[in-house]
């Protein structure tokens, strides 16, 4: 139960949401620190907490190896023998399988390559420089962790999110889910696609409760690059657009910020420290110099589909659905990102998501 | 209110965006240019034919520039340099994407003015030192903008201008390129 949350973490990992908002229905948290953020082993004792409270019928140790369209509903292949069931929802995730770029096998071969599933500390790396290509969540919390760890860091930053840990004193999060962000519906949103797509924001759950953006990154030493465009005869090219990425983040959190104000009727927050960008950016850096031996590829992640017969899945491998409701009769999704709002990648989401998709499920069997 | 109107079709873009989405094949365009030696360091370039949406297009008609270099290069100075349409392509490039990006978001536009600025250092295409690049070592871009909007709606628009440009990314990112002799 709860095995990406025990075998697929890194060992630093905690989630990015208070402790308060990552309750479950009719579990909320009880422990001593609201404030704080589970460990990853905090969120399988969680997950395994949850079925003892709601006596689902968990079959654990068990591997689902295929499923297919069978009769009036679908044939399951399992580790442990097979199942046939009239609906089904799928709920494993959208990240079981780390995306590296195509150039990655020009990577000269002296060199270790990790994605954040291989990914466990620091303390398990070659000695000497890292490459982290990637700056959402991930990204920026091993380029910090390893950069501490005394191995000099280069981080590839493309596109991305930033965010304070903190606005006024209250979590960024806390801000998202009271202010209606989180609301938002998959409906509703202009451009549903890209609103899927978005890149988890740099944020890190540490006890300190302290932001993880370029700027601290800089201040310990990281030393940031353009987004990593390709590796040609050895050689990683690095894109000139490091100053653009750069504002376009900044432009974004600042609104999204000033929204925060407005909906708690507060003027304007003081302004905030725009990233800063070194004048001049590396754009080659030779891999057989010596000065990289490891390149952490922190590029995002895709769902696995690869055991489901059934065809809903479209050409880039994400799963048709309509806000849960998949292309097949009484097949069903939960937990992907903007499922049916803003928070539905988060644990906080599943309350409501669920709530809907199975109301779908029990009309359309009734109706069936 | 007024209606915004900066001259762009944003109606047809996204029309045509949502439409290519399922025809990735019309969406291949190959854009030519040819150039023909003129004497010294002059050529001359024509454009008017290019290729997409799954077939042969033509420009309403055929452009020519003249490329030479000037006088402190000893040459004719008949015209730019090649360098200076890269200037050229990307002042152009992210001025279409401001107006553009204005329409699409309802900011009406009086003026778009840019200084386009490549440091060069040509010591690289001289040879004179082979750890100095041939090419542009920045390029400064400083847009003057008069718009119905904020400092920071138009810092925006610049920005999306950028993120969705062509020829800052050809720029900014390496690209294959491949040089035969026919």
């Amino acid at each position: 139960m709860a095995n990406s949350w025990r075998r697929e973490r890194w060992d630093s990992l905690r989630l990015l949401t208070p402790n308060w908002l990552s309750r479950l229905p009719g579990l909320d948290y009880d422990g001593p620190d609201p404030d704080g953020y589970m460990t990853s082993g905090e969120v399988a004792s969680l997950v395994s907490r949850f079925a003892r409270v709601i006596d689902a019928p968990v079959r654990s140790q068990t591997s689902v190896l295929s499923v297919r369209p069978a009769g009036d509903g679908y044939h399951v292949a399992t580790s442990q023998g097979d199942l046939q069931c009239r609906s089904l929802v799928i709920a494993s995730g959208a990240c079981n399988i780390a995306t590296t770029p195509s150039f990655r096998t020009a990577v000269p071969a002296s060199l270790t390559q990790l994605t954040p599933l291989d990914y466990r500390g620091p303390s398990e790396l070659p000695e000497g420089g890292v490459l982290v290509v990637g700056a959402s969540a991930t990204g920026v919390q091993l380029a910090a962790e390893v950069q501490r760890s005394g191995r000099p860091v280069v981080l590839s930053v493309g596109e991305h999110v930033r965010l304070p840990r903190l606005h006024r004193d209250r979590d960024v999060l806390w801000w998202m889910d009271a202010s209606g962000v989180w609301d938002q519906r998959w409906d509703e949103i202009d451009d549903l696609n890209r609103a899927r797509r978005l890149p988890s924001p740099q944020l890190i759950g540490s006890p300190d409760r302290s932001t993880l953006d370029l700027n601290t990154l800089t201040g310990l030493g990281v030393e940031l690059v353009g987004r990593l465009a390709a590796v040609r005869d050895g050689v990683a090219l690095f894109s000139g657009g490091l100053r653009n990425v750069c504002s376009l983040a900044d432009l974004k959190m600042k609104r999204l910020l000033a929204g925060f104000d407005s909906w708690a009727g507060l003027s304007p927050s003081k302004d905030f420290e725009p990233t800063a960008v070194p004048a001049s950016t590396r754009l080659k850096l030779d891999l057989h110099g010596g000065e990289i031996s490891t390149i952490v590829w922190a590029t995002g992640f895709r769902p696995d589909y690869s055991w489901l017969d059934v065809p809903v899945v479209d050409e880039k491998g994400r799963l048709r659905h309509e806000g849960g409701v998949a292309g097949a009769p009484g097949l069903y999704a939960l937990g992907l990102p903007m499922l049916r709002r803003r928070r539905s990648s988060f644990i906080n989401g599943i309350e409501d998501d669920a709530r809907a998709v199975v109301d779908h499920l029990a009309k359309e069997l009734t109706d069936r | 209110m007024t209606v915004v109107d900066n001259g762009v079709n944003v109606q047809a873009l996204l029309e045509a965006r949502e439409a290519l989405k399922g025809a990735p094949e019309a969406a291949q365009f190959t854009w030519r240019a040819t150039s023909k030696w003129e004497k010294g360091v002059h050529s001359t370039a024509t454009v008017q034919k290019f290729f997409g949406l799954g077939q042969e297009q033509t420009h309403k008609k055929e452009s020519v520039f003249s490329a030479d270099h000037p006088e402190v290069f000893a040459a004719e100075d008949n015209g730019i340099t090649p360098i200076e349409y890269l200037l050229v392509g990307l002042a152009s490039c992210l001025t279409a994407g401001v107006a553009s990006v204005a329409q699409n978001r309802g900011i009406q536009v009086r003026s778009i003015e840019s200084t386009v600025e490549g440091a060069h250092d040509i010591r690289g295409i001289l040879g004179a030192d082979s750890d100095v690049r041939n090419g542009f070592n920045d390029v400064k871009v400083t847009f003057n903008i008069n718009a119905d909007a904020s400092k920071e709606e138009i810092e925006a628009l610049v920005a999306q201008s950028q993120k969705r440009s062509a020829v800052y990314d050809a720029l900014t990112n390496p690209t294959n390129v491949t040089v035969e002799v026919a």
